[in-house]
Parts: structure tokens; C-alpha cells; sequence
């Protein structure tokens, strides 16, 4: 099998979102950045995949900044074979995303695409099914668990009343979820190897795809700050308080 | 204009998330044709005619929509938004709606809005980004808008009071993609998480499963529902469907407990829009105090009892 793992480059998950005072968007400016949590997962279950000889051959690929070559690097010292990256500074939307991807799919022919089911920074929750729907194939998203069944992938997914499974025909597209497994930290001697792993640079146009983008962003503005509250002193101050002052028991 | 809105229901009734979904849908505007699809659907799609500002209900019963299946649940619904014209297709963002839509958009090539929290315009939405600590206002362009409708932005629309017609729709839905498997649902009896009146949470502090059944004792005598932190869910004290958080359920219920939950943004992204919330922690610095209304400093094992018998003794006296 050949594995397709779309990787993107987010603010890291412990750097907390600050917006800019002219409302134009979040400040990504000497932030920290690092691989979208989602999209390790997805890296690390097809390492697992081909270490234990279900796969390969894993490619990464990711469209954003040249900075985003850090992120594709850490996939390969993870144990990805070789990358991709479509560069273009401005945001991409998830349907021009998947839209890429569809062409690095149809470039390279892979039997499994595995994306993060959300990138952290957009919350959209969108690429990997817009993915599956303009390749026809099927989709396994939110996945928690997934295993090789014959020529079918039989697919555990988290939904909102417990778990799901799904059996797909391959090839699809599963989107990882956070328990699907604990990726792996890149081992320093596989860091020196990942430099020397091929990794191709494109242009959104060599795919012939407009990524101008559907949905403007008008204003980002900060949530409603919650007033600090107190602190009680026993449980008898909180029953009264809730009973009394706030009114909700 | 018109509105096409996917229903969230289990069959049998229909799902609350529907009618935070349809109160959105009122504030768009147009016409509200809800779609409910399903195997023996019957009741679902009865209760759906019967919400207050819908119009009309189009059913697809059939076997092949039984499990909500990605696949030919989208291939449905792109039919229907072609063949009768609308211009939103809007569903909650339920886990069945952020597996749905995002298909259904790419396939009528729109880029979906996720998520919105409030409707500016016909074409303009509010939505939370990066774990809620930004809010983004964004403007469709695309003809046909794809919305998935955050739940809690949105008060209920009246379960009762409408009197749509309900037009029965042949689809067979045959798709050979996917197939369903299995399911291992939650069961219980306590009220569902995301529309629950008092939710009481407990994290990595709670200790083991079995500690966790002090919490589940606690929300029984609020007949409260029951969440939790990912660090509770990955240590296996509770199951992946309480998990309150950017990535789990997202709940505004008026009073929100978290107890033995540091107050990560993750988990914070899930449930600062609760009225009140309460925290007890045996951290004083731990960042919840920074979002709570009511702090107790305390171990948990000695306050949950506590708490416990003291609202039992106020449940008798009233
Ligand atoms: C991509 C991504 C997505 C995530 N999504 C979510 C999400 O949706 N929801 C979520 O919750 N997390 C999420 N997380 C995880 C999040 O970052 C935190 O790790 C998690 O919320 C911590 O859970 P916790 O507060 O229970 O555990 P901890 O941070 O370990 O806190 C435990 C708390 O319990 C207190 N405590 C311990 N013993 C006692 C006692 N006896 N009495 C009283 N207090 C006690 C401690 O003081 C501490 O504050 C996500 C992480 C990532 C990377
Ligand atoms: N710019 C990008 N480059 C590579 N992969 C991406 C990009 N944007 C989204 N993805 C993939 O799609 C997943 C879901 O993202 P989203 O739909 O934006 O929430 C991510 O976890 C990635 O696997």
C-alpha cells in the first residue's frame, strides 16, 4: 500500500491565540508553530501501518509557507519517505486544500489518504471529507482505531453517542481523532536522516487549482472576557451561593 | 430564499441539536424545508413537521440511510439541494453533521462555514476559531452556503406549533464506498450532554473509573449530565463521548462543574460559555479559578461528598 499523509502547519497547541488590535486576524508573529496535533497522529498510524508491513511507501504533503518545510522534515524523521510541499503564503481554504491534495492524488496514486480530522487553528473540520467526496472514495473520519481487513479498512470512529465502525472500500480517507494513538518524538539520528529525504516543492498552479478564497474573513475580534469570579471558602458557601446568588440549583 | 436542514435524529424522535439548528435557519430567513432521513423514520419525521417556522418536511426512508452512512447520506442530500433549488444547506454540528456536510459542500463545490455561533446577514456568520479564543465574522461568496450550526449559539425553536406537510421522497441510496460495521453506543439514563441543564465534569485529578463514580453520584442528585477532560477519557475513567473540549463536545449549560480539571484552553473551549461555572480544584493556581464564577480550593475527595450530601439535605428540605 501507499500512504498519502496531508500534514499542516498550525500555532503550536500551548501558545495561546492572541488577536491583532486591528481585528484583521490572530497574530502568528514570533509565535511558536509546529505540526497541527491532529495531522502527528495521522503520521504516526501510517508508520505503524508500515511497520508492520502494511504500507510501503508514506508521502507527506502540505501546502502553506516555505516554513512549512519544518513541519514536512519532522514528518520524515518521524518515518515518512519522502514530501511534498505546495507552497503559497496566504491561508488556503479547506475545499482549495482538498482540491490540491486531489491532484497530488491523482500524481501519485495512493491506496489511503490520512488526514487529522481538524486543524487547530481554523477549527473547520472539513478537508478530509471534502477530500473523499471529489476523489468519489469513501470516508472514515474522527477514526480511533483502524485496521486492515482484506482489501477493506474496517474503521472505529468516535461519534457523539460512543463509538461507530465502519467497513470502506479502499482507497479512502480516514481523519484521525486524539486516541487513535500517541505519536512518536523524532529520534535525533533520525532528524539527520530526515534532512536528506526528498522533499519536491510545488505551485497551486501546477495543479491548476484557484485557491482564491469563498469565505472572507471581515473581523477577528477577542471573546466576551468572563468577569473573574471569587473564591469560596467551604462547600456550605458554594450551596448557598449557587442557591442564593447565582440561582442555577 | 430557501433553506434545506438536515435532521439530527436517532429514528425515533428527533435530536434537540435540530432545533438549535432550525433557530438559526429562522434568522437567515426563507423557507425551512428539513430533511430527515432514515430507516423507519416515520416518528422523526412526524416530530420535524410539528417545529415551530418549518415548512415543510421531505422523508427518505430507506434502509441505506439507517446508520447516517457519509456516503449516500451526501449523495442525498446534493440531490435534494439541486433538485429543489436552495441556497442553505445547514445542519448542526453534531458528529454526524461535521461528517456530512463537509461532503455535501465539496460536491456542490461551495467552501462550508463551520461551526457559526450567531447570523449577522443572509451571507455573513460568526464563528469561533483557534479553541474559541478568537471570533472570526466571515462572508460567504459562494452561492449555495453549506453551514454547520453550533448548537450552543442558538436557543431551541419550539418543539410544538408547526404544521408542515410531510412529502415522502424515494431515494435508495445504494452506495458500495462504505459499510456499517458496529456501534458500541454509551448507554444511560442521565440527560444528554450537550443540552443538559447542569453538566459536572471530572478530570485527571478524579484519580480511576472508580473514583469517577463519586462524580456520577454527584450529577445524579442535580440530575445533571456527566462530562469530562480528554486526560480523564485517555486514562479510561469515562468514555470518549463525555469529553467536553475543543475537539470533544462543546456545552453551555447554566451551571458547568469542573472538578479535578486544570482549566487547559482545550478543555476551556468547550464549556466557557456556561452561566455559571464552578470549580474545585486543590490548585489554587489553577487557570479554571481564571474562568470560574464560584473557586473551592479543596481536595475533591473531600469535597464531592461533602457536596453531595449537602445539596441531598436541601432536595428534602424543599
Ligand atoms: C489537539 C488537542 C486537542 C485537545 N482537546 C481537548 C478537549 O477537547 N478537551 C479537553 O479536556 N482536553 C483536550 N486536550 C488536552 C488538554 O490540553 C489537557 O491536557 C487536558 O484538558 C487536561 O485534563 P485535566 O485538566 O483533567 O488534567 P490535568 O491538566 O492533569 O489537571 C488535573 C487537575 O486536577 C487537580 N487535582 C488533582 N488531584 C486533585 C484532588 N485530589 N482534588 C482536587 N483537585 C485535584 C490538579 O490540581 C490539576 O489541576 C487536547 C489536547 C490537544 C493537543
Ligand atoms: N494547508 C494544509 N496543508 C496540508 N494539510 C492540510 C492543510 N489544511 C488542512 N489539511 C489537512 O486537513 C486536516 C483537517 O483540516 P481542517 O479541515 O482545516 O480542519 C488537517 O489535519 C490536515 O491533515
Amino acid at each position: 500500500m501507499k500512504i498519502l499523509v496531508a500534514v499542516k502547519r498550525v500555532l503550536d497547541y500551548n501558545v495561546k491565540a492572541r488577536v491583532k488590535s486591528d481585528q484583521s486576524g490572530v497574530d502568528l508573529s514570533n509565535v511558536k508553530m509546529s505540526m497541527n496535533p491532529f495531522c502527528e497522529i495521522a503520521v504516526e498510524e501510517a508508520v505503524r501501518m508500515k511497520e508492520k508491513g502494511l504500507a510501503e511507501e508514506i508521502i507527506t504533503v502540505s501546502i502553506g509557507p516555505s516554513q512549512a518545510q519544518e513541519t514536512l522534515r519532522t514528518s520524515l524523521a518521524m518515518g515518512a519517505d519522502r514530501s511534498i510541499l505546495i507552497e503559497i503564503d496566504e491561508n488556503v481554504e479547506p475545499l482549495a486544500v482538498a482540491k490540491l491534495l486531489k491532484g497530488v492524488v491523482e500524481k501519485e496514486s495512493p491506496n489511503l489518504v490520512i488526514m487529522g480530522k481538524q486543524s487547530i487553528d481554523g477549527d473547520n473540520n472539513q478537508t478530509g471529507q471534502m477530500l473523499a467526496a471529489l476523489l468519489g472514495w469513501g470516508q472514515g473520519t474522527f477514526a480511533s482505531k483502524v485496521e486492515k481487513d482484506g482489501d477493506q479498512l474496517k474503521v472505529t470512529r468516535e461519534v457523539d453517542g460512543g463509538l461507530e465502525t465502519v467497513g470502506l472500500k479502499l482507497p479512502a480517507v480516514v481523519t484521525t481523532d486524539l486516541r487513535l494513538n500517541e505519536p512518536r518524538y523524532a529520534s535525533l539520528p533520525n532528524i539527520m536522516k530526515a534532512k536528506k529525504k526528498p522533499l519536491d516543492t510545488m505551485a497551486p498552479s501546477d495543479f491548476g487549482v484557484d485557491v482564491s478564497p469563498r469565505v472572507v474573513t471581515l473581523k477577528v475580534t477577542e471573546p466576551p472576557k468572563r468577569e473573574a469570579g471569587i473564591k469560596v471558602e467551604s462547600v456550605e458557601q458554594l450551596v448557598d451561593k449557587l442557591q442564593n446568588e447565582a440561582k442555577v440549583i | 430564499m430557501s433553506i434545506l436542514l438536515v435532521a439530527e435524529h436517532d429514528h425515533k424522535s428527533l435530536n434537540p441539536a435540530t432545533l438549535n439548528a432550525v433557530t438559526a435557519a429562522t434568522k437567515i430567513g426563507g423557507d425551512i424545508t428539513i430533511l430527515v432521513a432514515g430507516e423507519n423514520c416515520g416518528p422523526s419525521a412526524d416530530s420535524a413537521a410539528k417545529v415551530a417556522g418549518v415548512s415543510k418536511v421531505l422523508k427518505a426512508d430507506n434502509a441505506s440511510f439507517g446508520h447516517h452512512l457519509a456516503e449516500p447520506m451526501a449523495d442525498l442530500i446534493v440531490e435534494q439541494a439541486k433538485s429543489g433549488g436552495y441556497k442553505y444547506v445547514l445542519a448542526p454540528a453534531t458528529t454526524m453533521g461535521k461528517n456530512i456536510m463537509p461532503r455535501v459542500a465539496a460536491m456542490l463545490d461551495t467552501q462550508q462555514v463551520s461551526d457559526i455561533i450567531a447570523v449577522e446577514s443572509a451571507d455573513t456568520f460568526v464563528r469561533p476559531i483557534y479553541a474559541g479564543n478568537a471570533i472570526a465574522t466571515v462572508q460567504s461568496k459562494d452561492d449555495v452556503k453549506v453551514i454547520t450550526v453550533r448548537t450552543t449559539g442558538f436557543d431551541k425553536a419550539a418543539a410544538e406549533g408547526g404544521s408542515a406537510s410531510v412529502e415522502d421522497i424515494s431515494a435508495s441510496g445504494a452506495s458500495d464506498l462504505s459499510s456499517f460495521v458496529g456501534q458500541e453506543l454509551t448507554e444511560s439514563e442521565r440527560p444528554e450532554l450537550t443540552s443538559a441543564g447542569i453538566v459536572i465534569s471530572g478530570g485527571r485529578g478524579v484519580g480511576s473509573a472508580e473514583n469517577f463514580e463519586m462524580i456520577e453520584d454527584l450529577a445524579d442528585t442535580l440530575g445533571a449530565a456527566v462530562g469530562a477532560s480528554r486526560a480523564a477519557v485517555d486514562a479510561g475513567y469515562v468514555p470518549n463521548d463525555y469529553q467536553v473540549g475543543q475537539t470533544g463536545k462543546v456545552v453551555a449549560p447554566d451551571l458547568y462543574m469542573a472538578i479535578g480539571i486544570s482549566g487547559a484552553i482545550q478543555h476551556l473551549a468547550g464549556m466557557k460559555d456556561s452561566k455559571v461555572i464552578v470549580a474545585i480544584n486543590k490548585d489554587e493556581d489553577a487557570p479554571i479559578f481564571q474562568v470560574a464564577d464560584y473557586g473551592l480550593v479543596a481536595d475533591l475527595f473531600d469535597a464531592v461528598p461533602k457536596l453531595k450530601t449537602a445539596l441531598e439535605n436541601l432536595k428534602q428540605a424543599a
